[in-house]
């Protein structure tokens, strides 16, 4: 299989499929660690995680260690995790608070802005060792209203112009309160014997809601019902989906389930009406009526392409997965919530989480269920292609799969190294249609 | 970070080994034995008749095993309500990672009682849970604590919260039975 023709995109024959090799092939993999996780600006951690200076907290990005800490300007530091003497792991805790980093093989020790500013017996050391060559290695970095990334690639655009349209959507997260968001303590880490790919597209397939988290909704329409009120379970036809430039897309739906910003759902309690009634007005006040409503009312998945969820749907949810091998990823996930929200609200916030996510809820253990069972499929031959054509013929629904279309011409072209086509679909807005650009001449798929 | 003991309260010692404290301790150990069993026999309306009206079943992050449900995520915060949507939830066809379900054995031991006031009774015990599905098998390792609390002449559960001594779940993907 050609390297470029693993996307057969063609939406004026009504068909869009992706090749299987693309989701197990070992050199499919090992290209992408080259040409996507080694060029796209990748999600690290949220700047609520280290509040005050000396914080640190350390991560594994695209299968390389790397700390961030706030410095003593309050300034975020991004640092390899490797020492520059002989590359020891300089940060051996998941998170806390330093005040220098001493390596633990010959002591070295680094500020918190990666300076050397010790070396026992540097006595030892002549004219060509400069102690100021010799701090801890920064990878580029820089966040958008919290968000923090590293690239490891000084060709790849700007953040900013790299997130395209998800800016937006980054805002309505963002704005949920004047005072910021915050990490809360406690994350969700586990894995999953499946491509990583499979992950980013059935975080933003509403299609399968329905159907694969059946029990969910009974669940909750099983708590509405014992309060003696019915509740819609059909918001995600009424939403849509977006292409979001460079990769990124979007569902937004009308939330079939309460959101702890300012949704009320009979799981709630009717105690909890009043007080999700002045946030409203609170942010109807500061942002206006629409988006406002957008903030209470509607749920969103965004993709970050390649490999950062925003769920800001029973939570607001980040989840990230790093791939370990062409069927296996790790991945972590974290609820945000405004910084000032407190008591009754945040524990109203966290139970919401726990009814759908995380790996006891009552949702996330049949994603990781279904993803592997995918991924076994895959192995039985017989079924080349996977579809992805749903929504090709009309105005894109939440329950479409435009968001993971545009999420596989990206990837595609980023693979191939041919051009990123935005494409002459429906639904996206008129700028994002290329103008002189022919779709590519169909070869025939093989089923 | 700094390595701090995960509870500043003192490891209990147990109780005074009188007739009394060993006739608890045996009750203790029957009722947690039972549990382990009703889990593994998926008799799962027996083990939620173990527990009081008012029972919690919390289950901490990997990474905070300290977690408080009120200001922490935790992975599991169950009320007694809660509980049962869960059984209700394994005992049907859309759990998808329970359907069929899973083969477990809980293993608990090292039932020290730490505390006794009035009829509620602390007690901890180290727990492991060896779990078999779709050809693989992983190992869940922890801690109980539990309260207790004589109903009408029986203990009954009113509390349980289990701590998970993994560093994360990259060997099982999510917690789909009661651990
Ligand atoms: S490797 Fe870090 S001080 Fe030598
Ligand atoms: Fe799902």
């Amino acid at each position: 299989m050609d390297v470029d023709k693993l996307v057969y995109d063609h939406p004026e024959l009504g068909k869009f499929k992706v090749h299987r090799s693309a989701v197990g092939a070992p050199e499919i993999y090992e290209l992408e660690r080259r040409r996507i996780f080694d060029r796209c600006w990748l999600y690290l951690g949220h700047e609520s995680e280290v509040p005050e200076p000396g914080d640190y907290a350390r991560r594994v990005v695209a299968e390389r260690p790397l700390f961030f800490v706030r410095n003593r300007d309050r300034q975020l530091r991004v640092f390899h995790n490797a020492c520059p003497h002989r590359g020891a792991l300089v940060c051996r805790s998941d998170r806390g608070n330093a005040q220098v980093f001493k390596c633990f093989y010959h002591s070295w020790t680094f500020d918190l802005s990666g300076a050397l500013v010790g070396v026992p017996d540097i006595d030892g050391y002549g004219t060509g060792f400069h102690r100021e060559e010799m701090g801890l290695r920064s990878p580029r970095f820089d966040s958008y209203r919290g968000f923090v990334f590293v690239c490891f690639d000084h060709g790849t655009e700007p953040l900013r112009d790299y997130l395209a349209g998800a800016t937006e959507y980054l805002d309505l997260v963002a704005d949920q309160d004047a005072g910021g968001m915050r990490v809360i303590p406690g994350s969700n880490r586990y894995s999953i014997k499946a491509n990583w790919k499979l992950l980013a597209e059935n975080s933003i397939d509403g299609y399968h809601l329905p159907a694969l988290h059946r029990s969910f909704v009974e669940y909750l329409a099983g708590i509405a019902k014992a309060a003696g009120r019915s509740v819609t379970t059909d918001g995600n036809r009424r939403g849509v989906g977006r292409s979001l430039g460079n990769g990124h897309g979007v569902m937004e739906n009308d939330a079939v389930y309460g959101r702890p910003i300012a949704l009320w759902h009979p799981s709630y309690g009717e105690e909890a009406r009043a007080e999700i009634r002045t946030t409203r007005d609170r942010l109807i006040a500061r942002h206006g009526l629409d988006k406002a409503l957008r903030i209470c009312e509607k749920s969103r998945n965004l993709l970050i392409f390649p490999n950062l969820i925003i769920a800001d749907i029973m939570a607001l949810t980040i989840r990230v997965f790093q791939p370990t091998g062409p069927a296996g990823m790790e991945v972590t996930a974290w609820e945000l919530a405004p910084a000032g929200e407190v008591g009754i609200r945040l524990r109203r916030r966290l139970d919401s989480f726990l009814t759908f996510l995380g790996p006891g809820g009552f949702a996330t253990p049949d994603d990781v269920e279904v993803l592997e069972s995918c991924q076994q499929g895959c192995r039985s031959g017989g079924v080349e292609w996977m579809d992805l054509s749903r929504g090709l013929h009309r105005e894109p629904r939440g329950t479409d799969e435009l968001q993971m279309r545009s999420f596989w011409r990206r990837w595609q072209s980023l693979l191939a190294g041919t051009p990123h086509v935005e494409q002459y679909e429906r639904g996206l807005p008129p700028d994002a249609v290329p103008k002189a650009i022919p779709p590519p001449a169909p070869t025939a798929p093989a089923d | 970070m700094a390595n701090t003991p995960i509870r500043d309260r003192p490891v209990a010692a147990g109780l005074p080994a009188t007739a009394d404290s060993l006739l608890l301790q045996h009750e203790v150990e029957q009722l947690l034995y039972l549990e382990a069993r009703l889990l593994d026999d998926w008799n799962l309306d027996a083990w939620l008749r173990l527990y009081t009206p008012d029972a919690s079943y919390v289950v901490p992050t990997t990474d905070l095993p300290e977690g408080d449900p009120r200001c922490d995520l935790v992975f599991i915060d169950d009320d007694r309500d809660r509980m049962e949507a869960r059984v209700r939830r394994l005992q049907g066809r859309h759990a998808h990672r329970e359907y069929p379900w899973s083969r477990t054995r809980h293993f608990v031991s090292n039932i020290v009682v730490t505390a006794v006031d009035g009829d509620e009774v602390e007690a901890t015990a180290a727990v492991a849970v060896w779990r078999f599905r779709a050809g693989e098998s992983a190992g869940y390792v922890g801690r109980y604590d539990v309260r207790l609390r004589r109903v009408e002449g029986r203990l009954r559960l009113c509390g349980k919260r289990a701590i998970l001594d993994h560093e994360t779940l990259s060997d099982h993907g999510a917690l789909s039975i009661i651990f």
